[in-house]
């Protein structure tokens, strides 16, 4: 606790100081623009983005240096590779040899990485699957209700998240819906809850829409002559997919992973609701470090760490589909 | 045969993603308690609802939160968005890099650093902490629907009516605000609901004694859902879903043009 009051003035000085050189940089950068006046307009937001969005990622930049005195260390990091670095620290410092006591290192920070990271790629992988026939069935032209099929993908969404995710605990608890049914048949109970087949169920069942949106946009968007011209040169159904519509289509399909992807990664809740004990995911581990934990150094680190993996997978997404086709999610 | 199976497979897709959310109604409708046996129809839980005061507190704290935040968020975000428009390319892309920021960030992230934020200036947490961080998190989705309008509006109609004499702040209201209308609608409706949704940021940036209705979930999802809250989401689906009918109106519409 005390640490947190040990915030130093240089970091203060630090913030004022990132806050003049913004300021006088935006200020700078339109001072010769016809269109100067009319730039004004965007001061409040300028201020906005600085308090609310560069300072708070500034301050999680600092407790994930420092330690709990504001000391500048490497420790945060060190400690999400190995999660028993502070007891051993400190059991050598008591002239403790750790290894000796078989405390080996712990590797509970980068196992949740790791099968956070797996967890959202599989779900990638389901939704893309699923998602990519459904866009194509919808987004053919002979197929007039394509579009009014579409709103429905959206519609479930503006039902508040929690309480879909808490529906699907009554579909498949013990005494839940779909083992009432299966005894109704007189089929054995299954254990449906409480493992990881059920907490991907449960992001696919998420973030799936974010999936069949994109390709279903780039596919509707493409020119039917294009196809046209295709058959009439002799290729089959089949190739013409091969060769004209699925090509056209990668940069929704990028988009589509990039918008599942993303947040499954940092998939908070779902886990906590449709997994067992050994399900817990990065979004999770984060909130747990903070507030149960209360240890916002390790926690601001494990942020950091969070943020430079999704801008990597963003820039090396950015490359395939470097308009940003289908963004645009409503 | 295949236009069968077709239709067959997107029906099964769509019976994968209301299966939960009919679930849900039919359980508002429960007598019982019991979330797997049928008690009998009944509506009292939608009198209930009206009778707890947290259940009314929370959402009459998730609607004024949603319509402030939109609000604000709106008119900060097409002022915004009519500035960055007019500046040059280099502070015009900084701009931009720094809008998209909030929204590639995952939303545990951004509520985390701005309960930081909010901890380090000392600021108690609670309504008005809430309602700022719902409209850092509104205002970019207002500035990239204004945005593609401003665009496409005629560049030169508001420098010819500054030569015809009017005021920067008239032009702004005559010429540029009717061109981008549909975009700050647009903008606004897609706060609203956002807003509406939200719980990671809500979370982090509230403390235990203001909730809205996604933290009230949350914390009762431990204890169990009651019945009432299906019955109050019931309710909000049904009146969601005329507002989303209208803003997808708005927005094939919006496209046509």
């Amino acid at each position: 606790m005390n640490g947190r009051m040990a915030f130093p003035p240089w970091a203060t000085a630090l913030m004022l100081l990132a806050l003049a050189a913004f300021v006088v940089l935006v200020v700078l950068s339109i001072r010769r623009n016809r269109g100067f006046r009319r730039t004004l307009f965007s001061f409040p937001y300028s201020l906005w983005i600085v308090v609310f969005t560069i300072i708070p990622l500034l301050l999680i930049g600092y407790y994930a240096f420092t330690d709990r005195m504001g000391q500048f260390t490497l420790d945060n990091f060190k400690t999400f590779w190995d999660s028993n670095f502070e007891m051993n620290k400190q059991l050598t410092q008591l002239g403790f040899d750790p290894a000796a006591l078989g405390s080996a290192r712990g590797t509970v920070n980068v196992d949740t990485l790791v099968y956070s990271l797996w967890m959202a790629l599989a779900c990638t992988l389901i939704c893309l699957l699923i998602g990519y026939p459904a866009a194509l069935f919808m987004a053919d032209r002979n197929f007039r209700l394509g579009s009014t099929l579409v709103i429905l993908f959206i519609i479930p969404m503006w039902m508040n998240f929690l309480l879909r995710t808490i529906a699907w605990m009554s579909l498949l608890e013990d005494n839940g819906l779909i083992n009432t049914l299966l005894k109704a048949l007189g089929l054995p109970k299954a254990q449906l809850m409480y493992n990881s087949q059920a907490v991907l169920l449960g992001m696919v069942y998420n973030y799936l829409p974010f999936m069949v949106f994109p390709i279903y946009n780039s596919l509707s968007k493409q020119d039917r002559r294009l196809t046209e011209a295709s058959m009439d040169l002799g290729a089959n159904p089949a190739l013409t997919f091969l060769k004209v519509t699925m090509p056209l289509s990668l940069p929704g399909v990028v988009s589509g992973i990039t918008m599942v992807f993303m947040p499954s990664v940092t998939t908070f809740f779902i886990p906590r609701v449709l997994g067992g004990g050994n399900t817990e995911m990065f979004g999770d581990l984060i909130e747990r470090t903070f507030l149960s934990a209360d240890n916002w150094n390790v926690g601001s680190a494990l942020s950091l760490i969070m943020m430079v993996l999704i801008l990597l997978s963003l820039s090396l997404l950015r490359k395939v589909d470097p308009e940003g086709e289908g963004g645009s999610m409503i | 045969m295949t236009r069968f199976l077709k239709r067959g497979y997107l029906a099964l897709v769509l019976l994968f993603l209301y299966v939960p959310i009919v679930v849900l109604i039919i359980q508002s409708f429960n007598a019982g308690v019991s979330r797997a046996k049928w008690e009998g129809f009944s509506l009292k839980w939608y009198i209930d609802l009206f009778r707890s005061p947290a259940i009314m507190n929370a959402l009459y704290i998730t609607l004024t939160i949603a319509l402030l935040s939109a609000l604000i968020a709106t008119v900060l975000g097409t002022l915004a968005a009519i500035g960055i428009h007019a500046m040059q390319r280099r502070p015009q892309g900084l701009m931009m890099t720094l809008t998209n920021i909030p929204m590639t960030m995952p939303d545990i992230v951004t509520g985390i650093s701005l309960m930081l934020l909010f901890i380090f200036t000392q600021v108690p947490r609670g309504y008005v902490t809430m309602l700022l961080a719902h409209i850092t998190f509104n205002i970019p989705y207002v500035i990239l629907s204004v945005m593609p309008k401003l665009k496409q509006m005629n560049r030169f109609s508001y420098e010819a009516a500054l030569d015809l004499g009017a005021t920067p702040g008239y032009a702004l209201r005559r010429v540029i605000l009717p061109a981008v209308m549909p975009g700050v609608v647009t903008g606004a409706l897609l706060s609203f609901t956002l807003s509406l949704d939200d719980f990671t940021i809500s979370y982090f940036t509230t403390s235990p004694l203001v909730q809205n209705l996604s933290t009230l979930i949350y914390s009762e999802a431990r204890k169990g859902i009651k019945p009432t809250m299906n019955a109050l989401s019931a309710l909000m689906f049904v009146s969601l879903l005329v507002l989303l009918l209208a803003v997808n109106r708005r927005v094939s519409r919006t496209n046509e043009n």
